[in-house]
């Protein structure tokens, strides 16, 4: 999933502070998962907003609503009336979720309210860690299912740098070797052997070397 | 010959090799690097010139072997794949050759939170395994990676690192083995403290034939202090210096404690010298090339040989 983190009170006070009515917005997908910006999240917000403005003597109506899911234009459509009532809308999607608001609602300003993290697992209650860096072209075929693009600080596609250390990585005890992983990996399944071959070096393009990407599905499209 | 430079004429000779390393100035100052270079000069074959390590910005290393050069000293760049892309590595593999620079050590780079900007975005497009390939391929097939031809090929005798006390151990020789494959015409290892795990690398290579087909020349480090020692052991990545080497250094009083260290040093020399495999020794005196004379004639390693 997409994860996120909400963003400090106080920037988002900076955001709101000038509107008299503003619109809360949720997205009921990965970052109500990761529990950042759902509908939970959402009313937590809306509270800690007006507590923290009364404080200051500014008065905000702050209407509270989430989407199904943010991306998506269908569910963006949903919200025409609710947009036309208020005098901007703070987003608690990831950064996908803004821009379809943003490009939808072209004259309305929009504001994140969490700063998007990247893709990741959970690891345990309340812990999520990044596991692919969406390089479009898949080799956890070939890694034990253990990426070194994402978890290996400096994506080596050859094995571990000298800075391994006891399963570590060299830049904090607290970040697995990823190399140790797919090593380990590689034993348990008895294929070491497949560390006998040089990776060549990577074909950024797929991985947004050639700008933004997209997929056109020819037998989905309209 | 492939590169011609006299660190291959050197070990191809059959002879045992030295090389050392110098860091270039944190500022413009070419008097720095000047400095160092006499320490340097008639005591090695090849002197290494860093890349930035341990991310902590420096004077270019291809700025930096020319000045070593123009002192009379056969440079060694360092090329580290952290801050340059395919684009800028092949424009100063270039660039050096085109200068006279004919020796070259890929490498990884240490990851940029060890520097003083942790803030920078890492480039790593490639690793040091397909920069060794690149750096082969322009030589040996005078061609870009688009397979375009180059007008003029790179010439360089080409190094990889190797450090056998990092982790996991078993990939350590397998991973040797890809860079050889890749095109490593030698290896400078990770400075070497503790001599039975190396001792068993060795093992392992040897059972391999790598040492027949790559120049493996074993790294060094003269510890100035037992705080030095302890420092390195506890904080730099990849070092393992067992607790009775820290010991003989810091059983000296403090005055004598570096006199201590470059006397473990000779004696290491001496041992690597007589283990089968071992092709030439790398000394690393970081910030102390002063000394270089000193501990590479005490380990009888001079006059260097000449080799036309």
């Amino acid at each position: 999933m997409i994860t996120a983190e909400r963003k400090p009170l106080e920037e988002l006070i900076e955001y709101v502070k000038p509107y008299k009515r503003i619109l809360l917005l949720g997205c009921n997908e990965c970052v109500t998962v990761c529990a950042a910006g759902g509908r939970k999240e959402v009313g937590l917000l809306a509270s800690g907003l007006q507590m923290a403005l009364l404080k200051s003597g500014i008065s905000i109506d702050i209407r509270q609503h989430t989407l199904e899911r943010q991306c998506d234009p269908e569910y963006v459509e949903e919200i025409v009336s609710m947009i036309a009532g208020v005098d901007a809308v703070v987003s608690m999607a990831c950064g996908c979720g803004v821009q379809q608001l943003a490009m939808r609602y072209k004259d309305k300003p929009i504001f994140p309210a969490v700063n998007t993290k990247f893709m990741g697992a959970s690891e345990r209650q309340g812990v999520w860690a990044e596991r692919c860096q969406g390089c479009g072209n898949c080799l956890l075929g070939e890694t034990g299912g253990i990426c070194p693009i994402a978890r290996c600080a400096k994506q080596l596609m050859n094995g571990p740098c000298g800075g391994s250390a006891g399963g570590h990585c060299e830049i904090s005890e607290d970040v697995d070797c990823a190399w140790q992983l797919i090593w380990d990996r590689l034993k348990a399944l008895g294929k070491e052997e497949s560390f006998v071959e040089i990776t060549p070096a990577k074909d950024w393009r797929s991985g947004g070397g050639s700008g933004p990407r997209k997929i056109i599905r020819e037998d989905l499209a309209e | 010959m492939k590169s011609g430079s006299n660190l291959e004429k050197v070990l191809e000779a059959g002879h045992f090799s030295v090389t050392a390393e110098c860091g270039p100035p944190r500022g413009a100052d070419p008097e720095h690097v000047r400095k160092k270079a006499a320490f340097v000069k008639d005591n090695v074959d090849a002197c290494n010139v860093t890349d930035n390590q341990t991310s902590v910005v420096r004077m270019s290393s291809l700025a930096g072997c020319l000045l070593v050069k123009e002192s009379g000293v056969e440079p060694l760049i360092q090329m580290v794949v952290r801050d340059r892309n395919r684009i800028a590595l092949q424009s100063d593999l270039l660039g050096a050759s085109a200068m006279g620079v004919r020796n070259l050590l890929c490498l990884s780079g240490d990851h940029q939170k060890f520097g003083d900007d942790p803030q920078a975005k890492n480039v790593f497009d490639i690793d040091s395994m397909q920069l060794i390939n690149l750096a082969r391929r322009m030589r040996d097939e005078g061609v870009f990676p688009s397979g375009d031809k180059l007008e003029g090929a790179p010439k360089f005798y080409i190094g990889c690192a190797v450090n056998p006390f990092a982790d996991p151990y078993e990939i350590r020789v397998p991973r040797l083995k890809l860079k050889i494959e890749a095109g490593a015409d030698f290896v400078q290892t990770q400075c070497i403290y503790n001599m039975d795990t190396f001792k068993r690398y060795m093992e392992d290579t040897k059972k391999e034939g790598l040492h027949e087909k790559v120049k493996i020349l074993a790294g060094v480090t003269p510890l100035k202090s037992a705080g030095m020692a302890k420092f390195m052991n506890k904080f730099v990545a990849g070092i393992d210096i067992p607790e009775e080497v820290i010991k003989r250094v810091a059983d000296e009083p403090k005055e004598k404690q570096a006199a201590k260290g470059i006397e473990i040093c000779i004696e290491q020399i001496g041992e690597l010298k007589e283990m089968e495999g071992i092709a030439g020794v790398h000394v690393m005196a970081i910030e102390w090339e002063e000394k270089l004379n000193e501990i590479i004639g005490g380990a009888g390693l001079l006059p260097r040989p000449v080799v036309e």
